[in-house]
């Protein structure tokens, strides 16, 4: 085996050359070039990280935002249903108020159209009797040839109508 | 046979390219080998790859996307292993698991097709062991610089009766100090076993073939059709033993970064 064979030979020249090509590895790989490269991965790692966290936060924003929107709509359907609501009771209770006033102006206008009615009934009913009194005077006249004074007409007329 | 006989472990020899009788550190010959030569290739190929990936593009190309699929593989897995403090050792684990990676794979191209002879640094415990050590040497450093002398109640665990604790503390002793040993050893037994897996099969198929019709079909074919499976078996290996020595470094760095 020459690793052992050339050891008494070659070690010295083995163990230099390897730490001069190791160290020149060392120093430039790895203190000159290594640092450039894991400074790029970490630049870009950090880089990655601060979007997907941008993008993130402006998920949860336009959650919040959405949220917000649906609250405040919310709010604005219920006010504008407290709304509608109002003015149905609004409306229900003028219609009241408003029929109430007709119906009021109706039975007034009733009450005296009855009135009316009745007085006319009454006048009718006054002049009935004075032309019954005057038609029993006069046919009692004509008849009898007898002269009834217009009280005592006036009475039968009224005991009749009375019966009648 | 005219050929000479395949000799599986020839593709492990160090074979010195220049420097050799000059190029010394304090008395220390440090010639310039095939196997440096190979380590500078896989320095500079994944030098070339890391750059190519630190463009600071925001949408990643595919080359960018390959190598923040490496980085962010190594990040996880200190993560998962030690947690947010993990993260300093990154350069160190990075720099290991890429490197081991990279050789490994390397030395499996097959640019011998084009002349070249590919030469798997890492299937020597020469480079595995000065990688091991250098680990378990973090975890020293790092466990006494941060518990001090606390640190021995690594080797005393949760819950230990007082009376074990003379007996338990030897042990754990002893499996702690195995650590950067069998760290080592086991990427390079599995890089070294591979690739003469791979060879005496190949010698099986170049002397069934030479052997004459009924052997090639006897031994040749099997063989080759072995070898294609033990190829991609080889990539798998190369992977996994790279992820391994990365996943163990991380686990003992954990037991000196958080004690227990």
């Amino acid at each position: 085996m020459p690793q052992i064979e050339q050891l008494a030979t070659t070690y010295a020249s083995q163990v230099f050359w390897l730490l001069v090509c190791f160290g020149l590895v060392f120093f430039v790989v790895g203190l000159g070039l290594l640092p450039k490269v894991t400074s790029t991965v970490d630049l870009r790692d950090r880089q990655i990280a601060d979007d997907l966290a941008a993008a993130e936060a402006a998920r949860a924003a336009a959650d919040a935002e959405e949220e917000a929107w649906r609250v405040t709509a919310n709010k604005q359907r219920a006010e504008a249903q407290a709304l509608i609501a109002a003015a149905k009771v609004g409306a229900a209770k003028a219609t009241e108020a408003s029929l109430a006033v007709a119906a009021a102006k109706v039975d007034e206008t009733l009450a005296a159209a009855e009135a009316r009615i009745g007085a006319a009934r009454q006048a009718a009913l006054g002049e009935i009797e004075s032309v019954a009194v005057e038609a029993a005077q006069d046919i009692v006249s004509r008849l009898a040839g007898l002269s009834v004074s217009t009280e005592q007409a006036q009475g039968a007329v009224k005991g009749a109508l009375a019966n009648g | 046979m005219a050929e000479g006989k395949v000799d599986p472990v020839h593709q492990f020899t160090i074979e010195p390219l220049f420097g050799t009788d000059h190029w010394n550190i304090a008395g220390y010959n440090v010639a310039f080998t095939n196997s440096a030569l190979w380590m500078a290739i896989t320095a500079v190929v994944l030098m070339v790859f890391v750059a190519g990936g630190a463009r600071r593009a925001v949408v990643p190309g595919r080359w960018q996307m390959a190598v923040e699929g490496f980085t962010g593989f190594v990040d996880n897995l200190l993560k998962s292993n030690i947690g947010e403090s993990g993260r300093k050792y990154l350069p160190y684990i990075f720099s290991l698991f890429m490197f081991i990676l990279f050789s490994n794979l390397l030395g499996l191209l097959p640019l011998a097709l084009v002349g070249l002879h590919p030469f798997t640094a890492t299937s020597h415990f020469t480079v595995t062991g000065v990688l091991a050590v250098m680990s378990f040497a973090i975890v020293l450093i790092v466990g006494f610089a941060k518990h001090g002398l606390h640190f021995f109640s690594l080797f005393v665990p949760h819950g230990t009766p007082v009376p074990m604790i003379p007996i338990i503390f030897p042990i754990e002793l002893i499996s702690f100090l195995v650590r950067p040993f069998s760290l080592g050893l086991r990427l390079f037994v599995a890089m070294m076993a591979g690739h003469v897996l791979l060879e005496v099969l190949s010698g099986f198929v170049i002397s069934g073939t030479n052997a004459g019709v009924g052997i090639f079909f006897l031994a040749g074919v099997p063989s080759f059709l072995l070898m294609i499976g033990i190829c991609a078996l080889e990539l798998l290996v190369a992977g996994i033993q790279a992820y391994v020595f990365a996943l163990l470094t991380c686990v003992y760095l954990n037991d000196a970064e958080n004690l227990h």
